[in-house]
């Protein structure tokens, strides 16, 4: 609850310093330092330290895993701050507005953490996009960026609607819209996928719920808008939109699934009529394919970046796949690894003047610090051993072990895995290999320093991702 | 009347809004489109919510069931008036820009 209140409180506090202060530098330092506040309060809020007493009547409850995932998410978006705060300056006259806008999704993100009830996944999915969709046409003079804008916005509402739908059906059959209400169809009837009635209703409401979050996560067949709208977005509100955010899509995704699977993953396609398993693994399968047979075939690194989300949202669903305790684990390594990569990533591409693969060539000579983070972060991505990437992935495609069935599903994604090295080397092929002069803008010492310390704590959780999993426990 | 004639209206209604969003190109069709999509959701929802009280009316004591799909809908409409604002906006800035609110106008431009 902490985390939800004070995000608010500090979008209106940073409204407000945008008319009492006129110093640009300023307000990054301000968000900072809300930021700052925010994950302390969070934490503090995991370890029992409620600063509001306000009864939710269920709506929300509060638990570890999402605990974990909001503190992630805030700390993430302070090291995106901090790394790319400054750049945020160039791209319109509304400075502040912008960071308002960044607490209102984080206040969004914090809702879908700890949601237990449809309605609180609507109005979180809702106060998470509506933002977002102004960050994308920030800049208001690029057409890309109009483009963009308007593509997201007219595919966030259509999800919106498809997702409503299924809110409603799924109310209709059960008569409650609490997340662990979904199941009570199967206790009021029998079992039998031939049942009928409600069963039609709960299944139609089901898929067309996955539809939904398969738009906002951009899994295949969803995912077409993705590459125009992270290529015409700002890079900087790129970063924010392919990482934390897309991140907490799936929490809102593997909460929902896991409420409906209720542990036991073997009795809800007889009572749906449905094959889950077959119909994630199609998923699953395509999007893999998608990003990374594209990400393959691009000249531009930021829209390789926008392919390679899509490839990495793939592996992130191996978990709601396989819907274990191993899973849930490895989604919450997952969203931090991927997201901090990323984040490091963008933070070097928005101060490249070319974002082609040959604007790259030479960094390894001209800024050898930020080569030298960029292949790191570029490794995690590819998920070789001593960096988070790694077991990332490995607990991904452990818990799929763990269900004991579809192993054909396993060898499919290390195969993918595999195909996304070659396009993730080619970066650092061209920073290190080919001779030229690539451009960058100004470097500050203390951006350099950021990034190292980024870089530390990606070989942090590759070396120990107990470190971070732990917080699960203690 | 019986709930299936609700059910059968809004999924009428529910699959023109998304063969519109999926055909039309002018910007202000499609998203005229995306709100009648959450009419429907609003029309079946507060059937659902009549159906569930009757139901727990005939089995007898005052009951509040079905209260929660009407309360619903209120949210659905708040919203979507929050979306209509952000949403109308960026047409508006790309109209300034192209002086076009065809979704497929940019796409030609970028080439």
């Amino acid at each position: 609850m902490n985390a939800i209140i004070i995000a608010a409180i500090s979008g209106v506090i940073m409204m407000f310093s945008s008319v009492f202060i006129n110093n640009k530098g300023a307000y990054r330092h301000i968000a900072a330092v809300l930021l700052l506040v925010l994950l302390g309060a969070n934490i503090a809020d995991t370890y029992g330290h409620h600063f509001f007493h306000i009864d939710v009547k269920g709506m929300l409850r509060f638990d570890r895993f999402g605990f974990l995932f909001n503190s992630i998410a805030i700390a993430a978006t302070f090291i995106y701050v901090v790394l790319t705060g400054r750049s945020m300056e160039k791209i319109g006259k509304y400075t502040a507005e912008y960071f308002v806008l960044i607490f209102f999704v984080l206040c969004g993100i914090c809702v879908l953490g700890c949601y237990n009830n449809l309605l609180m996944l609507f109005l979180g999915i809702e106060i998470m996009s509506i933002p977002l969709y102004i960050l994308t046409g920030a800049d208001k003079r690029n057409l890309k960026g109009n483009e963009a804008a308007l593509k997201y916005f007219l595919m966030g509402s259509f999800s919106t609607g498809l997702m409503l739908m299924g809110i409603t059906l799924i109310y209709g059959a059960t008569g409650s819209f609490a997340l662990n209400g979904i199941q009570l169809s199967k206790a009021m009837g029998g079992t039998s996928p031939a049942a009928g009635g409600p069963f039609l209703l709960e299944s139609v409401g089901l898929i067309l719920m996955l539809v939904s979050i398969g738009f906002k996560v951009s899994a295949a067949p969803f995912h077409f808008w993705t590459p125009d709208v992270y290529d015409g977005a700002p890079s900087v509100f790129t970063s924010f939109m392919a990482t934390i955010v897309k991140a907490a899509g799936f929490i809102a995704f593997i909460k929902l699934f896991d409420a409906r699977a209720g542990g036991s993953s073997v009795d809800v396609n007889a009572y749906t009529g449905v094959d889950w398993k077959m119909l994630f693994a199609f998923i699953i399968v395509a999007t893999l394919l998608v990003g990374n047979i594209t990400a393959v075939f691009q000249q531009s690194v930021k829209r390789m970046l926008a392919y390679s989300s899509i490839a990495q949202a793939g592996f992130m669903l191996f978990a709601l796949f396989s819907l274990n305790d191993l899973a849930k684990e490895g989604l919450i390594l997952y969203a931090a690894a991927y997201s901090l990569a990323t984040i490091g990533i963008f933070a070097i591409l928005v101060k490249m003047k070319d974002y082609t693969f040959e604007g790259y060539n030479g960094l390894g000579k001209t800024q050898p610090v930020l080569a030298a983070a960029n292949t790191i972060f570029l490794l995690s991505l590819a998920g070789i051993p001593l960096t988070a990437g790694f077991f990332a992935k490995y607990y991904m495609l452990a818990s799929v072990v763990k269900t004991g069935s579809y192993l054909w599903l396993v060898i499919v994604g290390v195969l993918f895995a595999a195909v996304s090295v070659y396009y993730y080397f080619r970066v650092i092929q061209a920073m290190y290999f080919k001779d030229g002069e690539s451009e960058t803008e100004e470097v500050s010492t203390g951006f350099k320093t950021g990034l190292v310390i980024l870089a530390a704590i990606i070989v942090l959780f590759g070396v120990l991702p107990q470190s971070l999993l732990n917080w699960f426990y203690f | 009347m019986p709930i299936q004639y609700y059910i059968a209206l809004a999924s009428a209604l529910f699959c023109i809004g998304v063969v519109g969003v999926l055909t039309r190109r002018n910007a202000i069709i499609v998203f005229m489109c995306i709100e009648l999509m959450l009419n429907a959701v609003n029309l079946l929802l507060v059937a659902f919510s009549k159906m569930h009280y009757a139901k727990a009316a005939a089995a007898g004591a005052v009951t509040t069931a079905g209260t929660e799909g009407q309360l619903f809908v209120f949210f659905i409409m708040v919203v979507a008036a929050a979306e209509v604002s952000v949403g109308l906006a960026i047409i508006v800035m790309m109209y300034r820009n192209v002086h076009s609110v065809d979704v497929n106008f940019l796409n030609r431009l970028k080439n």
